[in-house]
């Protein structure tokens, strides 16, 4: 899947440090994605993935270094920042649909309240992408009467209708039942091959085979390697990765 | 009976300035309850700081006090002049607004904090992270103690009977002095009281139905 010609850098993180108390979970990150790339960031538990997924529309504050975002450097809590993150789309492993809102309007909200778009623009806008993601029916009902897979369809939904610049993954696929997962990777690789630009972490190392350009491995708070998906899976350099590898390939 | 209705133009009075004091109290408690409530979990230092002090010191100290302040200290700082009833409306709000503000705030912690993460992700700001997601999910979970706030408020009012204001807790007094029994008159008010609860439990109840949140 590497058709598509990336463009300029859209996401750069540079000499990004990040600790919790003791425990340094990001060591100097530096990191660039490109207009229309997707990449896939894997890796053991506990090696920062997330945390760096969740740093780059700041949901964690980093202590050293830099993320920029087209040209912009991530600014401190405020108008700015959140101006900002409404051209990151996020979408969480617990989906978090606001529960007290249909369908409808978790998907409608920030481009109404956000953006200024009208009501009924936005109604429209919402029905196209949730028909898009196969949960159109679902429109009036509340996130509980749905399925973690309808769910997490309808968060996919609601981060697009931003009209993000990149779509940020952190686990998607991680809280759902197994037969759900395919009905949102699919949603998935149909984006990447629209050329949306896509930060994933996963554990699917399917997705990542068919959908990335790039494959990022973290360990213990690095990249340790940084390769296209076919290098990454057949040739790994690091002891790390090829550990990490023969461990999924047991079972 | 003949207690109540040989006097019911005592009744009707005080129970009408009960329910006066009641309604304005419990909407500016409401308000500025939910307000220092939000403030207690801003990203500002200094507002949670100044939240959580007039949290503690109001509520920490007796309503009585706090009535004796309005309507007798107050005058005496030479500020503007209000006259009994605003004085209580002003003083049960306060009061009131403390636990209210406690209430919602216990609210808030019920949501789980993917929801505000979900909203700053979409790019709302923090008040409308704030009042548009959390507060309409935290004020669901907590009816049934926010209930009972407004009921205490509601027997609350009849401490404003000490000074001045002429509302049900002071009718047992002006009964006494038409020669009515006591203890009938004020079996009468309590009986009216518990009517007035019913009616806001039944209100209580709606609500509870009508906002049950599902996850």
């Amino acid at each position: 899947m590497t058709t598509h010609v990336p463009g300029d850098a859209l996401v750069t993180l540079n000499a990004v440090n990040k600790h919790y108390g003791q425990l340094h979970v990001l060591k100097d990150i530096n990191l660039q994605v490109r207009k229309g790339e997707v990449v896939v960031v894997i890796g053991p538990s506990g090696s920062g993935k997330s945390t760096l997924c969740r740093a780059i529309n700041r949901l964690e504050t980093i202590e050293g270094g830099t993320i920029s975002i087209d040209g912009k450097v991530l600014p401190e809590e405020g108008k700015e920042l959140a101006k900002l993150r409404a051209d990151v789309g996020m979408v969480f492993q617990s989906f978090n649909l606001f529960a007290h809102k249909t369908i409808l309007e978790n998907v409608t909200l920030g481009p109404i309240k956000v953006k200024g778009v009208s009501k009924a623009a936005a109604e429209k806008e919402a029905m196209a992408l949730l028909e898009r993601v196969g949960v159109g029916q679902q429109a009036p009902k509340l996130p509980a009467q749905l399925s973690g897979g309808q769910q997490q369809r309808v968060a996919i939904a609601r981060a697009l209708a931003m009209k993000p610049k990149v779509m940020l993954f952190d686990e998607p696929t991680s809280a759902l039942d197994p037969e759900m997962i395919n009905e949102v990777l699919d949603v998935m690789v149909q984006l990447a091959k629209e050329g949306m630009t896509m930060i994933v972490v996963t554990h699917e190392m399917g997705f990542a085979r068919k959908a990335a350009d790039r494959v990022v491995f973290m360990a213990d708070g690095q990249i340790v390697e940084d390769e296209s998906p076919e290098e990454f899976f057949t040739n790994p350099k690091s002891d790390r990765a090829k550990d990490f590898l023969s461990k999924l390939l047991t079972h | 009976m003949n207690t109540l209705l040989n006097n019911s133009d005592l009744f009707i009075t005080g129970f009408r300035n009960t329910l006066i004091l009641f309604f304005f109290s419990a909407i500016f408690a409401l308000v500025l309850g939910t307000v220092v409530a939000a403030l207690r979990v801003s990203p500002v230092p200094a507002m949670r700081a100044t939240a959580t002090l007039y949290v503690n010191i109001v509520r920490n100290t007796p309503l009585t006090l706090v009535l004796f302040f309005f309507a007798l200290g107050y005058p005496k700082l030479g500020l503007v002049p209000i006259d009994f009833t605003t004085a209580a409306i002003i003083g049960l709000s306060l009061y009131t607004a403390t636990y209210v503000a406690e209430a919602v705030r216990s609210g808030i912690n019920t949501v789980p904090v993917g929801q505000a993460e979900a909203a700053r992700a979409i790019g709302l700001p923090f008040t409308q992270t704030l009042t548009l997601v959390i507060l309409p999910q935290a004020f669901r979970a907590v009816i049934p103690p926010m209930f009972s706030v407004f009921i205490a408020l509601l027997k609350n009012t009849t401490v404003a009977a000490g000074f001045s204001v002429f509302e049900a807790g002071a009718i047992r007094a002006n009964l006494s002095e038409r020669g009515e029994p006591a203890l009938t008159g004020l079996l009468w008010v309590a009986l009216v009281f518990i009517i007035l609860v019913f009616i806001l439990s039944a209100l209580q109840r709606k609500l509870e139905q009508k906002w049950k949140v599902s996850r």
